[in-house]
């Protein structure tokens, strides 16, 4: 009773408070006249409370005795009260009083009903509501009607803000919001008093003002999200499944403004300005033997002479700890920006994947799966009658295999040729797998035998064999799989998700190859590097003599820096390489689109007026666009750009160009030379399985690039960190010299093991802890549902009892508020499981 | 900035926007596409909220709504005399609605009254059909589609009347995992025709492409020929 009876009471409250001021009489004003007395008594009661204690408990205790009743009694009334103002329509108080309620009343499920109603009285009432707010304004307020007055103001300001969102007509909402406005310019100003009075208003001018420019700032938001109208476009003739891939790519091009934006600004542009001039010092300059071709094209475009002597690489760099006026701290700023991409990306790619979990309503539900068939299967996008007959198409076929599978009538004959079928393609992909895996290592053990008897013997293919043939195989294998994947017969949704996995792992294979054969690499580039110390001692020592022999007094070794003999420098190499692999890439990428679908589009379309079949329709055809695959060529380039951004940090400028390119040329091609997909999917569901792609590649290669930082020691005489032990050494030399004695010994400290193991410890708990309790609403959620479950067949077998009644209301209603319950319950667990996966 | 406010005034596209979860570009935009639908008929000037409605058979034939098979009872649905004749205010509505930003609630509602053909606040087994036959170009079976709808009633029924009240189709739907993502209409700014004839006329795409305009003309003549 008392939980029914808390809001109810309060609307009686604010309607007494209301009446208290009028004039007119009426019968139900006596009965709160004198409850609004007796609370006056009650607080003289208060007062007087030292004096006089049991007696006033009494009193107390009598009150409200007598207050519950005529509560309870009132509530009886209240029933009717409402259309009893409808009927009456006489007093305007009464309406106001309607007014009031509605503005009192709290949202929520059980007073819908009478909310309706009085929404609808009040429509009838606006018009007069102007006239009667007048003489409200001139009565005084206490603060207790200050108070009722806020709310209202805040009710009204909340029923703004949540308009949109109510299922009413246009032209309903319109006018509620032009009464709730109406309301709040009358109202706003009357709360507070005095200086409170221009302080409050000011503050709601205020608020007006930044509500403005939030709304302004809204807009020009949306007025500034790229290629909106080329995806609408795309969407609407191949369906959502094709614009999600550049919807994806438009997100990846974001990323990689804000990874160029860190890497230019931090590192590029102050080393360009602020730090010692190409030619001052050997690591900056080309080497007399390389100087005759430098500006070569050829040697330009693979990223060597002046272009590996630039700020494009780690080599270039100086370690120099402060440069310019600024003071610019240049290699912790390095180290950081580099440690930063990393931390960002996992940063972006679990806050969207938490997102999009959120977005997607627990689909694991399989009961309704003709009916979510029915009644979300068709694609409200799709505006282009191709596809619309694909897709009437594809919904049909659904049905029927649905049907097929409810019939159970499968037959299980040819069930062992399958199973025989399918293990069969699994051998054949691994065939390939392992296949291309060595192809790979052999290929790169070559062109390190090519690197060491010199480059310049051998044509353009032996040096850019690696590439070349990393891209081939990215090109042709999908291919051999698809065909391959023909013969296991599966749904295509499942069939999809095999050739995906397949290309993940195939592309996972090679670029790991590539990196333990990059690995190999570095260890010999690292030989050399000692051997090249050793020279050096004895060039330094020769040309210490030979200054000697001519001048005695002045020893300034003025040897030309493009004399100096330097290491091999590992880190550019690595930089280089990725640098290489990425252009590759992009060239086939773009050559393939080239060729595969423009070429071919303009094959098929003007062969086919001399030709003896039907190309358009036959078998070359028109080419359909490849979701899958560009996603994953997509998130394979952006592993590419993780792993090699700390030695080339001019990785993400290449990436956002190629990005942007890629955006242009594909949506032109898309829209000029392919056919919508024979079997329309729709994307939502699998836009969290390429987030998690997207993830497992930034883990796997941020583990290189982290291996590389942590335990081999940087090159002796290039990039930021030479001089050093380890690169990570910069954060310590920070800590000693640019930050009090205190902080290093604080840090020292919070680093200790000791104090590292129990936080640790401490996390693991938590995890446990979360993990198990997303566990138990789990199987709270099972368990509801099975309730449920029993009740709905309960009801069935009720109504087939009851054949010709009606079902029961009030067993609805209950099984209404479970699912409710139910639901907060899934909510709750899925929030749970998205903190856990945060903080995992 | 002259020319928006012969349209609108501020007030006016404030509480639009209150209204509805468009910006003030696109309700231009919109404003725009409902004066394509009948220029004669809609005043450029809708300062003064004149009386306008366009009728449905015109309103389905945009498209955004050509090729879907339920634009009938969408826009009926969304009208307010139920008749399909929707005034600026209704269109701006359904496109708010369908828009991307509406929350799942309000678009089951009123997704639950589209699916309602015969408007008696359930969905009964012939809306069920009526709905079937309308996905699937009546290519199933009888015998099919009365399996199909049985087993879907059967499914999402909670109180065992044999129809789906507001509750059962609320309570299947929101967990439907892509209802949010297909009960989304687009508006683009030209019409989908429009784009492409520009298209091929400044030389974006190319008078071979497939998709489009060409395919668009295709389906007319062959229908033209028939």
């Amino acid at each position: 009773v008392k939980n029914e009876r808390n809001p109810k009471a309060k609307e009686r409250d604010t309607k007494r408070k209301l009446e208290i001021h009028k004039t007119t009489e009426q019968k139900t004003e006596n009965k709160k006249r004198k409850r609004s007395h007796s609370k006056q008594r009650g607080k003289r009661n208060i007062d007087d409370e030292d004096k006089g204690g049991e007696q006033i408990s009494k009193q107390k205790k009598n009150r409200k005795n007598k207050k519950t009743k005529k509560l309870l009694t009132e509530e009886a009334e209240g029933e009717g009260y409402i259309t009893k103002q409808k009927k009456k329509r006489r007093p305007q108080v009464d309406e106001e009083n309607a007014n009031a309620t509605k503005q009192m009343t709290p949202e929520g499920p059980p007073k819908k009903k009478k909310r309706a109603k009085v929404s609808e009285s009040e429509d009838s009432s606006s018009e007069k509501e102007s006239s009667e707010e007048e003489e409200w304004k001139v009565t005084a307020l206490t603060p207790e009607e200050l108070e009722k007055l806020k709310e209202a103001v805040d009710e009204k300001k909340k029923l703004i803000t949540i308009l949109r969102g109510k299922p009413w007509p246009m032209l309903k909402k319109l006018q509620t919001l032009k009464e709730s406005h109406d309301f709040l310019e009358k109202f706003e100003g009357a709360l507070g008093k005095g200086k409170a009075k221009k302080l409050y208003a000011y503050k709601v001018m205020m608020l007006k003002r930044w509500m403005k420019f939030q709304r302004d700032f809204e807009n020009f938001k949306t007025a500034c999200i790229p290629w909106e109208m080329k995806i609408k476009d795309i969407e609407s003739h191949f369906g959502s499944s094709v614009a999600s891939y550049f919807i994806f790519l438009r997100w990846m091009y974001g990323i990689n403004m804000i990874l160029f934006g860190l890497t230019f600004g931090l590192v590029m542009v102050p080393e360009a300005l602020m730090g010692k001039p190409y030619g001052s010092m050997p690591r900056k300059t080309v080497p007399r033997a390389e100087q005759a071709s430098a500006m070569d094209f050829a040697v330009l475009w693979d990223f060597g002479g002046y272009a590996k002597y630039s700020v494009l690489f780690y080599g270039y760099y100086n370690s120099q700890r402060a440069i310019g006026w600024l003071k610019f701290r240049m290699p912790l700023s390095y180290f950081l920006v580099g440690v930063g991409t990393v931390a960002y990306s996992y940063m972006v790619v679990i806050r969207t994947m938490a997102r999009n979990a959120n977005e997607q309503g627990g689909g694991d539900d399989t009961n309704f799966n003709f009916s979510w068939k029915m009644f979300t299967s068709w694609d409200y996008l799709i505006g282009n009658p191709e596809t619309a007959d694909n897709k009437f198409a594809s919904i049909t076929t659904s049905f029927k295999e649905a049907i097929v599978e409810e019939q159970e009538s499968r037959k299980d004959d040819n069930i062992h040729l399958t199973r025989f079928f399918r293990v069969l393609a699994n051998f054949l992909v691994l065939c390939c797998l392992a296949g291309s895996g060595y192809l790979i290592y052999f290929v790169v053990r070559r062109s390190q035998k090519f690197a060491l008897e010199g480059l310049e013997n051998y044509g353009w293919w032996e040096r850019n064999e690696v590439n070349m043939v990393m891209s081939l195989l990215g090109m042709f294998c999908p291919m051999l799989f698809d065909v391959i994947s023909n013969l296991e017969n599966y749904h295509p949704r499942i069939a999809l998700q095999w050739q995906l996995g397949r290309i993940f792992a195939l592309f996972l294979g090679n670029l790991y190859t590539f990196i333990i054969a990059l690995m190999d690499e570095i260890n010999l580039k690292r030989k050399e590097e000692e051997t090249v110390k050793l020279n050096m001692t004895v060039w330094m020592a020769n040309l210490h003599n030979g200054t000697l022999a001519e001048n005695s007094t002045a020893p300034p070794i003025t040897a030309d820096p493009a004399d100096v003999p330097r290491g091999p420098c590992w880190e550019t190499m690595v930089g280089q390489e990725f640098v290489r692999l990425i252009i590759s890439d992009t060239m086939t990428t773009y050559i393939t689109l080239l060729i595969g679908d423009f070429l071919r589009a303009v094959m098929v379309r003007f062969f086919n007026y001399c030709w003896c079949w039907d190309l358009e329709y036959g078998f070359p055809s028109y080419s359909e666009f490849d979701v899958s695959g560009n996603v994953l060529g997509l998130i394979f380039n952006q592993g590419m750009i993780w792993m090699g951004a700390f030695y080339a940090p001019c990785l993400p400028a290449l990436n956002v160009l190629r990005l942007h390119v890629s955006m242009y040329l594909q949506c032109w091609a898309v829209m000029c030379c392919n056919v919508p997909q024979e079997r329309v999917f729709k994307a939502s569901g699998s836009n969290n399985f390429y987030m998690a792609m997207l993830l497992v590649i930034l883990f796997l290669s941020t583990l290189p690039a982290i291996y590389t930082i942590v335990s081999i020691p940087p090159s002796f005489d290039c990039g930021p960190f030479s001089g050093k032990n380890r690169m990570f050494d910069v954060i310590q030399e920070t800590l000693e010299m640019d930050f009090p004695a205190w902080f290093g010994k604080v840090f020292s400290y919070a680093s200790n093991p000791g104090l590292v193991l129990p936080f640790l410890l401490l996390m693991v708990l938590a995890i446990y802890y979360l993990q198990s309790t997303s566990k138990t609403y789990k199987k709270a959620n099972a368990e509801l549902k099975k309730k449920l479950q029993a009740q709905n067949e309960e009801n069935k077998k009720k109504n087939k009892r009851a054949a010709l009644k009606a079902s029961d209301p009030e067993e609805a209603r209950n099984s209404a508020s479970e699912q409710q319950w139910h639901q907060i319950n899934n909510n709750a667990s899925k929030k749970e499981m998205d903190t856990w996966g945060c903080k995992n | 900035m002259g020319n928006k406010q012969t349209i609108f005034t501020d007030e006016q596209l404030d509480a639009y926007q209150d209204c509805t979860f468009f910006t003030r570009k696109e309700i231009l935009r919109l404003h725009g596409r409902y004066h394509e639908l009948a220029p004669h008929l809609v005043p450029m000037d809708y300062t003064n909220d004149p009386d306008v409605k366009v009728p449905l058979a015109l309103i389905v034939n945009m498209p955004e709504l050509k090729e879907n098979p339920f634009r009938n009872r969408i826009v009926e649905s969304f009208s307010e005399d139920g008749l399909g004749n929707l005034s600026f205010n209704d269109f701006v509505d359904m496109f708010s609605v369908l828009s991307e930003m509406a929350p799942r609630e309000l678009k089951a509602i009123y997704a639950f009254k589209i699916y309602d053909f015969n408007v008696d606040n359930f969905i009964c087994k012939e809306d069920l059909e009526k709905t079937l036959n309308k996905l699937t170009k009546e290519e199933l079976t009888p015998e099919e589609v009365n399996l199909v709808c049985e087993k879907a009633i059967e499914e999402s029924d909670l109180d065992g009347d044999n129809k789906l009240s507001f509750a059962d189709f609320e309570n299947m739907i929101s967990r439907a995992p892509d209802f949010l993502s297909s009960l989304h209409l687009q508006h683009l700014s030209d019409t989908l025709i429009q784009n492409d004839l520009q298209s091929v006329v400044t030389g974006t795409v190319p008078p071979w492409s497939n998709s489009g305009l060409n395919v668009y003309l295709r389906d007319t003549m062959v229908v033209s020929r028939t």
